[in-house]
């Protein structure tokens, strides 16, 4: 048609200035579009967990742990399918920089609660058999260059001293949604260790995963589960995974919220130069407009041709800016693993690139547009030549 | 020639203009006819207001009071919309500066008008050829206002003006822009235009080489029809 | 032959809509980089002022933190001998054995929690902290199940009010008091008699070993010995130097974060700039050409629309530090990454943000007029009089 001819023709008739318009946008959206994949990385546990599993720990907080003897008073609770158990180890592997999750588990029944973590079964065995094996995920083994039967030493926090472990699997998830930069080793090892050495922190579990038969059943089980406890010295919490992903992220809220604030600030910002270009240049055509009104066209078609014009532009940067988007969110997980083991640029994303754009296009064609609809014919002649 | 009642009647035309506080008088109860076919030269010093009476005929302005009836039709009483729909059939445009849209080749811009009209593609190119000939541009139909000279871009602005075949022509200034040899180029085709194809044209010129050309001449000093001073030719 | 400010100036006014849209631009980029550099210096601030100089604080080696640290009785009283501790008015060391513990408690307003640090303090603990003031009731009664909380949980935690009461560890605490720590991470926290909190979450040991040294000079010496006895597993640190290293990770998580963003923005911004600054040139080239022709030289036309657009830049970074100014009447409370624990700190304007802010904005304002500026200054006159 051939308003689209002459939106297209005046879209770059400026070509400078179009060029910096649309360079704007794609880096406004590259922007917006990083910005949302971090929020989304940071609900990125939420995400990839199951509804079928829960988390019991220590009432009062993380800090303090769970009996061992726990585990056989919640296996025998009505709904529950199986019972596992972990203490968070918070080692450091050399240095505090290369911050990683490591934790201890039993490794039978809480592997088999998490399908979405697949080990070769001769990794598997390995490491079963092996009272200091380790698995490590794909990505941090890449990280650090490790290899099976490589022996990596963690430097203790909470439980003092040097541990050497012997990497006897690799996982990978299912997934893109699975965190692949985690550390576990055997629950056995920390407890026999701690038990040496006469610490007081034996035969406890920082927390109980727990599965359950049916998801509709979980708020029942919970409840039932921290009932059994209640006035024991130590009072359980019993949530889905995904409650107690979401209370972590809860703390950190406000770091959020500043993110998602701060990702519509970049919109505004560019809003603002793509209305002054558009301004600038309906400005200049004023008198091209009052001669199609001269013509006989009327204000929609003027609106037409503005808006027309501002959408292309917005278009095509937002093009470019979600097609950097992809590789830039790649470098962006390579260097911040440690803070963020899941960075996917989501579906979602993409669709608010798109809805931000048109956004910006119409606002940026709203004021010129008005202008040039409202202005007298003989006024707009005059300001010819 | 006037067999027929004129094609354009004005009656007590009046028009001022606001700044401020103040108000200016720019035509003064302007009554005035116009024959079909005729020539007629409005001139004045600058400020008399002869374009805006020019723009009040070809309907892009407003009138305070009085009437204008181009070929039966009171155009005062028109709404906005409207009169952009009586513009689009009824009025061809010829500006001193040419106004043709710079993106745009000679043959799309003639053929702009007629994007309003609900012709075929095929009815369009043809009456864009034919007024391409009648100004004698055909072999530049494909080059933009950039790639033509002054002459050759007001051409391509009077076939613009005449692809619709409209009522009325209104031209301001048409030779303004223009060297001599052009200006008189403009100027025959104009008079073609009215011996030939029975045009209206009323122009607003300085040029009394232009003048020259036309049927009749009106003055126009200070917003009033000097009615005493008027040439025939 | 210099151009007169007052040019500048009215250009500016002249297309008004596009400088405001230009300016407003550069203003929620400054904006965003004060915003985050004054978050950063806040968070800093904060901890920094919660320790004393002259304070050491003993937890465990490789700790890092006294939430995951374990100082046992017979450690902490082999500390308590240390020669160099300052000697108290009432003639005993100016020592305290602490238990620092996290809990998790729901906060006012929503059904949201977070982890919160309860201290377990001993006689001279409010002595080592002058920071500390109680604002509101009174000091817990020793062997008591009283406690008292700082401003800021009473302020966002349900039960953390005087009178109110709050259940941790199966026992019910009653809160006598508050305490305003200043702008010290203490008001984040909860304090209560050591040895009943111990026994209440059955702690056998102390998590740290608090002391003011009796000269600070010594710390040297006293810090080596502690460290170098085979007995003690421990580490000594200045106290402003520990509570320091706990904002590390999340001052610098906000810097690089904060940094790269502006950057990013900072490219919108200028291109903003640039497209305003090209198009006022091309608006006026025949002005050039009559500037030119009269005489001004190649430079002042240079300096003339590079002035225009540092002021661009000038009046962007006053409004979006005006605005971020207003931001100190915020309060954020997060989790510190590195403590695991609730920390509420403020937004900190100084002049050092200030001064990076207005440089920053002038730099936007440089780098988006100075191609076009280059531009105008190379005008040939001749063409540009022809092409007005």
């Amino acid at each position: 048609m051939h308003i689209f001819k002459l939106i297209f023709r005046n879209a770059f008739r400026h070509k400078l200035r179009t060029f910096l318009t649309v360079l704007g946008v794609t880096i406004a959206i590259l922007a917006f579009g990083l910005l949302r994949t971090v929020i989304s990385a940071w609900y990125a546990g939420v995400e990839a967990s199951s509804a079928t599993r829960l988390v019991a720990r220590n009432a009062v907080s993380l800090v303090f742990p769970l009996p061992l003897s726990y585990k056989d008073k919640i296996r025998q609770i009505e709904g529950v399918k199986g019972v596992s158990y972990g203490t968070w180890f918070g080692g450091i592997y050399i240095d505090e920089k290369n911050f990683f999750a490591n934790y201890a588990m039993e490794p039978k029944t809480y592997l088999a609660m998490y399908p979405e973590i697949i080990i070769p079964s001769e990794q598997m065995t390995a490491f079963l058999r092996d009272r200091k094996g380790a698995v490590a995920g794909r990505k941090l083994v890449e990280r650090f260059g490790w290899k099976i039967g490589d022996i990596v030493t963690l430097k203790g926090t909470i439980f003092p001293g040097n541990w050497d472990f012997v990497i006897r699997g690799i996982y990978r998830g299912r997934d893109n949604t699975v965190d692949e930069t985690a550390f576990f080793f055997q629950w056995e090892y920390l407890n026999e260790t701690l038990k040496k050495a006469g610490r007081s922190w034996t035969d406890k579990a920082g927390w109980y995963l727990i599965e359950i038969k049916d998801p509709h059943i979980a708020a029942d089980v919970s409840q039932r589960i921290d009932k059994t406890f209640k006035n024991s010295l130590a009072e359980t919490l019993t949530e889905t995974e995904k409650a107690f992903q979401l209370s972590f992220i809860s703390m950190t809220e406000a770091i959020v919220v500043a993110i998602k604030l701060v990702s519509f600030v970049i919109i505004f910002i560019i809003m603002a130069v793509v209305a002054n270009t558009m301004a600038m240049t309906a400005r200049e055509r004023i008198g091209e407009y009052a001669v199609f009104k001269t013509l006989g066209f009327r204000g929609f078609h003027i609106g037409g041709l503005i808006f027309g014009e501002s959408i292309i532009i917005t278009m095509i940067g937002a093009v470019f800016g979600i097609m950097l988007t992809f590789p830039v969110a790649k470098i962006f997980a390579h260097e911040l693993s440690a803070f963020f083991p899941i960075f996917n640029v989501e579906t979602k994303t993409i669709y608010m690139d798109i809805a931000a754009s048109f956004v910006v296009a119409f606002v940026a064609g709203i004021f010129p547009t008005w202008r040039a609809v409202n202005i007298r014919i003989a006024d707009g002649l005059r300001r010819i030549g | 020639m006037d067999n027929a009642s004129p094609i354009v009647e004005i009656r007590n035309l009046s028009k001022s203009y606001r700044r401020g506080s103040q108000t200016l008088p720019v035509l003064i109860d302007i009554s005035l006819d116009i024959d079909k076919g005729e020539f007629l030269a409005l001139m004045g010093p600058s400020g008399s207001g002869k374009t805006t009476l020019l723009n009040l005929i070809a309907g892009i302005d407003k009138a305070d009071s009085g009437s204008i009836k181009v070929s039966g039709t009171e155009i005062t009483s028109l709404s906005e919309t409207e009169l952009a729909f009586w513009r689009a059939s009824n009025v061809g445009f010829i500006f001193q500066f040419y106004n043709l849209i710079p993106v745009l080749t000679a043959y799309e811009n003639i053929e702009l008008p007629l994007l309003l009209s609900g012709l075929t593609k095929k009815e369009r190119r043809s009456h864009v050829e034919t007024a391409l000939s009648v100004v004698n541009l055909t072999d530049r139909m494909d080059h933009r206002p950039g790639q033509l000279s002054g002459g050759q871009q007001q051409r391509v602005a009077i076939a613009r003006a005449v692809v619709t075949d409209p009522t009325i022509l209104v031209a301001d200034e048409p030779t303004g822009d223009l060297d001599r040899k052009s200006a008189e180029e403009i100027l025959d085709l104009m008079e073609r235009l009215v011996h030939e194809m029975e045009k209206t044209i009323i122009m607003v010129t300085h040029d009394p080489r232009a003048a020259k050309k036309a049927h009749k001449v009106k003055h126009l000093d200070k917003g009033i029809l000097n009615a005493h001073l008027q040439t025939d030719f | 032959m210099k151009i007169p400010l007052s040019y500048s100036l009215r250009n500016l006014w002249t297309r008004r809509l596009t400088t405001a849209l230009t300016i407003v631009g550069m203003a929620l980029v400054v904006f965003v980089f004060a915003a985050v550099l004054m978050l950063a210096e806040g968070l800093q601030k904060t901890l920094v002022e919660t320790g004393i100089y002259d304070n050491v604080v003993v937890i465990r080696k490789a700790s890092a933190t006294e939430v995951q640290s374990g100082v046992d009785r017979l450690q902490a009283s082999i500390v308590d001998t240390q020669p160099e501790i300052a000697t108290g008015a009432d003639g005993k060391p100016l020592l305290a054995k602490e238990l620092v513990v996290l809990i998790t408690l729901p906060k006012r307003g929503t059904d949201k929690s977070s982890n919160v640090v309860i201290r377990g303090i001993s006689e001279s603990s409010m002595v080592l902290r002058p920071q500390v003031n109680l604002i509101e009731g009174r000091i817990p009664k020793p062997g008591s199940s009283e406690i008292i909380a700082g401003q800021s949980i009473a302020k966002r935690f349900k039960g953390g009010g005087v009178g109110e009461t709050l259940r941790f560890a199966m026992r019910d605490w009653t809160v006598t008091g508050i305490f305003d720590a200043g702008n010290t991470g203490f008001n984040s926290e909860i304090w209560g008699d050591v040895d009943q909190l111990m026994q209440s979450f059955r702690r056998p040991a102390y998590s740290s070993v608090i002391f003011r040294l009796r000269n600070s000079s010594e710390f040297e010496q006293v810090s080596r010995r502690i460290e170098n006895n085979p007995r003690l597993t421990l580490e000594a640190k200045r106290e402003t130097k520990y509570y320091r290293d706990q904002s590390e990770m999340m001052a610098k998580f906000l810097r690089i974060l904060g940094l790269t963003l502006t950057i990013i923005f900072s490219l919108g911004a200028i291109i903003g700039a640039m497209i305003t600054m090209y198009a006022a040139v091309a608006n006026r080239i025949g002005e050039i050409g009559i500037l030119r022709a009269l005489g001004f030289r190649r430079r002042s036309i240079l300096t003339s629309f590079i002035i225009e657009s540092l002021l661009l830049g000038f009046l962007g970074g006053f409004i979006g530090l005006f605005f971020a100014a207003f931001l100190q009447l915020f309060t954020v409370s997060t989790l510190n990454f590195q403590t695991f624990s609730e920390l509420a700190f403020s937004f900190s304007l100084t002049f050092g943000i200030i001064y990076k802010a207005m440089l920053f904005a002038l730099f936007m304002g440089f780098i988006g007029g100075v191609l076009p500026a280059v531009r105008a200054s190379r005008m040939n006159i001749v063409e540009a009089l022809r092409a007005s």
